[in-house]
């Protein structure tokens, strides 16, 4: 690009590169020793057996192999954890983007004014605090006098012990994530919906294509970088659920809400068996590596098909 | 006729959408203004029947909100000021510094963020409780002071800067530091308003970490004070509310002053191409 860069001498250019090294040298020290290292140590970690004798004494610390993962694997709570976090991510995350797309079409349809304010009511609760808004909430499902049960009566609707009863528990958390999550997605749809040529929409319409069919062939194909994007960061967001039952629930009832990362908190940060749980926490790591390669090939195949 | 009942039909759905999304907070504020026990009642009240700001100023005489509030301020500050010097270094270098293996590097650090952050914490744990900074206010300072996020927000926007800038600067003879800080830094400005509060917030917030890394009760950042009290008081409903509304307030008013920059900063971050 720069015709200057490239005539300029080359002592110049040498004395960039000696800059170089000293702007970046605080920022990847601080990434390669508190980020990259420890993420190397735990998978050392994890073929030790490091509990709470480990932690008073190096020296009691051994490597004991695969044992840990053999050890998950017969461990129901773990496969609880991971069946619980996936039914959190299949059931919450496309929920939770459903939803963002219905609200950035709102908000973004032609015929809307104040889109400003709608926009900002929405986006609220993004920036609350998690662990508050779950106190709120935890009070919102209260079985007699939570107004979600008072607001289900009148429908006719018995009232739901939402927190005591292992299958309404995790709808619960799922209802207070969308709705603590939506805005954020939503922004981004926004954006993808913007991007998209007014002209086209213009000769879908002069073609006689109505709301529907333009919705389908021109709006949804349009946001597929968007969709994929969202997909993404959703997904290895809803993955590390961890404060929502950490208050609200405390992983109960019957162990229902206890999600792969509440299960590393107590068995590395409660009971000190830091080998086990950097295993759970490794296990973790791989699943979202998968799921996002998953995400990102099947967004490829569907381009191309 | 057809558009008005449209635009009609637009205006229902997105002024109910408002108004379940605004509803829980706004009902956490009416039940901390309610005398003590009221919220317990059936039906469920929803405003107070005589205001009363009594649990207000219980958080700040027994259970020691300031304390709490004190903790947050100063660490949500402190990273954001001194994580915002260290990205902006590392994103400019990346955008405009040229240098072997810039590419490269930058991939692998963009790599890095599909590892989640919790992996790192059980020996992030232990190397800082041998460094002797664990329940410390250091320990949540320490692993803030730098994120790949950040620097890629950087980078993005820093890319924008004409070349030509900087040569005329360099030709000039000006330092690199002199030309990051005179002639880069006010330029990137908005970014790093968008980055600030991120970062902000994003420490106010946190939880995770600072319960793992915080011990003392004196330390405790309000999401984990009030995670702690509110598995303590269950019962007081009234006592809780007022303790998340002074939790969330803050970062609700730096929201709502500077929300421009926040979008924006999310638009910037999505379009990664």
């Amino acid at each position: 690009m720069s015709t200057a860069a490239h005539t300029a001498p080359a002592a110049p250019r040498n004395a960039a590169a000696r800059a170089a090294l000293w702007f970046l040298a605080p920022a990847l020290t601080v990434i390669t020793l508190f980020f990259g290292l420890p993420v190397l140590a735990a998978l050392a970690l994890s073929f030790t057996d490091f509990d709470i004798y480990g932690l008073a004494d190096f020296g009691n610390v051994r490597f004991v192999g695969l044992r840990n993962y053999a050890h998950l694997i017969e461990h129901p709570l773990f496969w609880k954890a991971l069946g619980n976090t996936f039914y959190f991510v299949l059931v919450g995350g496309p929920l939770s983007v459903a939803v963002s797309l219905g609200a950035a079409l709102l908000v973004d349809a032609r015929l809307v004014r104040f889109k400003a304010f709608f926009r900002t009511v929405y986006f609220t609760p993004v920036v609350t605090t998690l662990v508050a808004v779950a106190v709120v909430w935890r009070y919102l499902f209260h079985t007699r006098y939570g107004l979600l049960n008072y607001s289900l009566g009148f429908l006719g609707v018995a009232p739901i012990d939402w927190l005591g009863d292992p299958t309404w528990a995790m709808p619960a958390i799922i209802l207070l994530a969308v709705w603590k999550n939506f805005g954020y997605n939503m922004i981004i749809f926004i954006a993808g919906l913007q991007s998209i040529p007014e002209a086209l929409h213009e000769a879908a319409r002069i073609d006689g294509a109505g709301l529907l069919q333009r919705f389908r062939y021109i709006t949804l194909p349009m946001l597929a970088p968007t969709f994929l994007f969202v997909g993404v960061i959703t997904m290895i967001g809803y993955f590390q659920l961890f404060a929502e039952p950490y208050v609200m629930t405390q992983g109960g009832p019957l162990q229902s809400t206890v999600s792969v990362v509440y299960l590393m908190y107590e068995e590395g940060f409660k009971w000190w068996n830091m080998g086990y749980a950097a295993a759970v926490a490794f296990v973790l790591f791989l699943i979202i590596l998968a799921a996002t390669l998953l995400q990102l090939r099947l967004q490829k195949e569907g381009g191309e098909g | 006729m057809k558009r008005k009942l449209l635009a009609l039909v637009l205006y229902f759905v997105l002024a109910v959408t408002a108004a379940l999304t605004a509803f829980p907070l706004l009902w956490m504020v009416s039940v901390s203004l309610m005398q003590t026990g009221e919220a317990s009642a059936f039906p469920p009240p929803l405003w107070p029947a005589a205001v009363t700001f009594e649990h207000y100023i219980e958080l700040f005489t027994s259970l020691h909100m300031e304390r709490y509030l004190f903790n947050s301020l100063l660490l949500a500050t402190s990273v954001t000021l001194l994580s915002l010097l260290v990205n902006a270094m590392a994103g400019y270098a990346f955008a405009k510094l040229r240098f072997p293996g810039r590419h490269r590097l930058f991939r692998t650090l963009l790599a890095g963020l599909v590892i989640p952050a919790q992996v790192a914490m059980l020996p992030l744990f232990l190397m800082l409780k041998y460094l002797g900074v664990v329940n410390t206010y250091a320990g949540v300072i320490i692993p803030g002071l730098a994120s790949i996020f950040g620097i890629f927000l950087i980078r993005q926007y820093t890319l924008s800067v004409p070349d030509s800038l900087l040569e005329a600067a360099r030709i000039d003879g000006a330092s690199e530091f002199g030309i990051f800080r005179l002639v880069v830094l006010p330029l990137i400005k908005p970014i790093l308003v968008t980055l600030a509060i991120f970062t902000f917030m994003g420490t106010w917030n946190d939880f995770l970490w600072p319960l793992i890394v915080l011990t003392d009760n004196d330390l405790y950042t309000l999401p984990v004070a009030l995670a702690v009290f509110s598995r303590e008081h269950v019962q007081d409903n009234e006592l809780m509310m007022a303790g998340a509304v002074m939790t969330v307030l803050p970062v609700l008013v730096v929201f709502l002053a500077l929300q421009r920059y926040y979008i924006q900063g999310i638009m910037v971050g999505s379009l990664k191409g």
